[in-house]
């Protein structure tokens, strides 16, 4: 039975192939985007000793720039930059603000374990 | 604000027909599962984090443990892990040109793509076969425990073992007798169980062997637990002292001086916890990427069966897209958290 209190969405995600080719182009300065970033880092990984004094800024780089090819992945490969903002916003700020707890609560108790085991032993 | 009453009208109350999204279900639905399958990726991480942050031992080291390459031996600090993230990050690009393609209603396009996104996926999860496999047998040399009480992980090229001569008949072997089978294997599960005293491989049934070995070149002693004399974050140990340390305590005869490889127990790369993670954390994303080869595969079959080109549109592939994107993504960050940091 065809109802029509519903919008079919799946119909209206068409687009002519003018729009696919600024696509493509986009896909395509993605996929060298993620590379260059990649290669970035397993070669700053591979030369730079933990030990070393730049240790700190290389990890935090790291982190850096995990997160914008995370951005990237997100918004442009899995489309949610072309979705609603509404829909953006349900998905992306409750996992936000409960993972940003969760690192901290990890973190700030493992220090914890780690100075009780230091003082009172295994 | 109590008393006061809002004016309902069409444009406030949403009437049913047009959704607040703007998307159909199924996205939605893909999307709410995604959120909740990240929500427990990231909790495998902040845990494998909380155990890093609070372990007493000092953690192993990305480049140090993942320096092998298929066919060229070792010496290669994480290129194999890139290679196996840029073979993700490839099909998750042939996977977006199959949901465009999708846009375009363009069933050879979409063909075309989705069957690259499944080469993809499996040489992926042939790549991580190799990583466990590798990870499981460990190096040659091992994490061996010096006679301090330290613990050194091992680096440098392992001489090859010629034969073994035997020198003291048992019950199977003769004097004089050259055993050239299964050297390898029969020496690391001698020296985990300390049947290695002086430089003689000691066997069950009574024979012992000497073991005609060549020389080792550029071994390096890397302290990994602090004993007596040697401590974490000292200088390495090399050459000649460091083959002197290590034969003293892998000749010792004494069992669990040395630890090959990983299993649930024991592993020669650190604390007992890092190879659960390794096996929990990258099985599961493991487990993920081949579900979804599985489900692509599936996919690819209605394309070529029409079933989407007859529904007018190709959303199914869009959204198993998503969940292929996700898995990159949660690739992305299980390289820099596991081998990077």
């Amino acid at each position: 039975m065809e109802r029509d209190d519903l919008i079919e969405y799946s119909l209206h995600n068409h687009h002519d192939e003018a729009t696919g080719k600024s696509i493509r182009k986009k896909i395509v300065q993605v996929t060298v985007l993620l590379t260059i970033i990649t290669t970035v880092e397993v070669f700053l990984g591979a030369l730079i000793k933990q030990s070393s004094d730049a240790w700190a800024y290389v990890k935090w780089s790291f982190i850096v720039m995990t997160l914008v090819k995370a951005a990237y992945i997100v918004m442009v490969f899995m489309h949610l930059g072309d979705e609603k903002k509404a829909l953006r916003n349900v998905i992306l700020i409750p996992y936000a603000i409960f993972i940003a707890y969760l690192i901290f609560i990890g973190l700030w108790e493992a220090t914890e374990v780690a100075a009780a085991w230091k003082s009172f032993g295994f | 604000m109590a008393g006061h009453t809002t004016q309902l009208d069409a444009k406030t109350l949403w009437g049913g027909k047009e959704s607040p999204f703007q998307t159909s279900y199924g996205k939605l639905m893909m999307w709410f599962f995604l959120v909740s399958d990240a929500l427990t990726f990231s909790g495998l991480l902040i845990a494998y984090g909380f155990t890093r942050h609070d372990a007493q031992d000092a953690w192993p080291i990305g480049e140090e443990t993942f320096n092998s390459m298929p066919f060229l031996g070792h010496g290669y600090p994480l290129l194999y892990v890139a290679l196996m993230t840029f073979i993700l990050i490839v099909s998750s690009v042939t996977m977006v040109l199959a949901v465009e393609a999708g846009h375009r209603m363009d069933r050879k396009g979409v063909t075309k793509w989705m069957i690259a996104t499944i080469i993809g996926g499996f040489f992926f999860v042939g790549s991580q076969a190799w990583e466990w496999s590798h990870f499981i047998h460990g190096s040659e040399f091992g994490k061996i425990e010096l006679a301090d009480g330290s613990q050194a992980i091992v680096k440098g090229h392992f001489g090859e073992i010629k034969n073994f001569t035997v020198i003291e008949a048992g019950k199977h072997h003769k004097v004089g007798e050259v055993m050239k089978d299964d050297l390898m294997h029969a020496f690391q599960h001698a020296a985990e169980k300390g049947h290695l005293e002086g430089g003689n491989i000691h066997f069950a049934d009574g024979t012992v062997a000497k073991i005609n070995k060549a020389k080792d070149h550029e071994m390096k002693l890397i302290i990994k637990k602090s004993g007596s004399k040697n401590v974490i974050g000292g200088k390495a140990i090399t050459g000649a002292a460091a083959e002197k340390l290590y034969y003293e305590a892998l000749y010792s005869g004494e069992a669990n001086r040395v630890v090959y490889g990983a299993n649930m127990k024991q592993n020669e790369y650190g604390p007992q916890q890092y190879a659960q993670f390794f096996f929990f954390i990258t099985g599961f994303h493991g487990f993920h990427v081949f579900s979804g080869v599985v489900i692509n595969i599936i996919i690819l079959l209605g394309v070529l069966g029409g079933t989407y080109h007859k529904r007018g549109h190709y959303e199914m592939v869009e959204k198993t897209g998503l969940y292929w994107h996700f898995v990159d993504l949660v690739w992305v960050f299980v390289f820099t958290f596991f081998y990077l940091i």
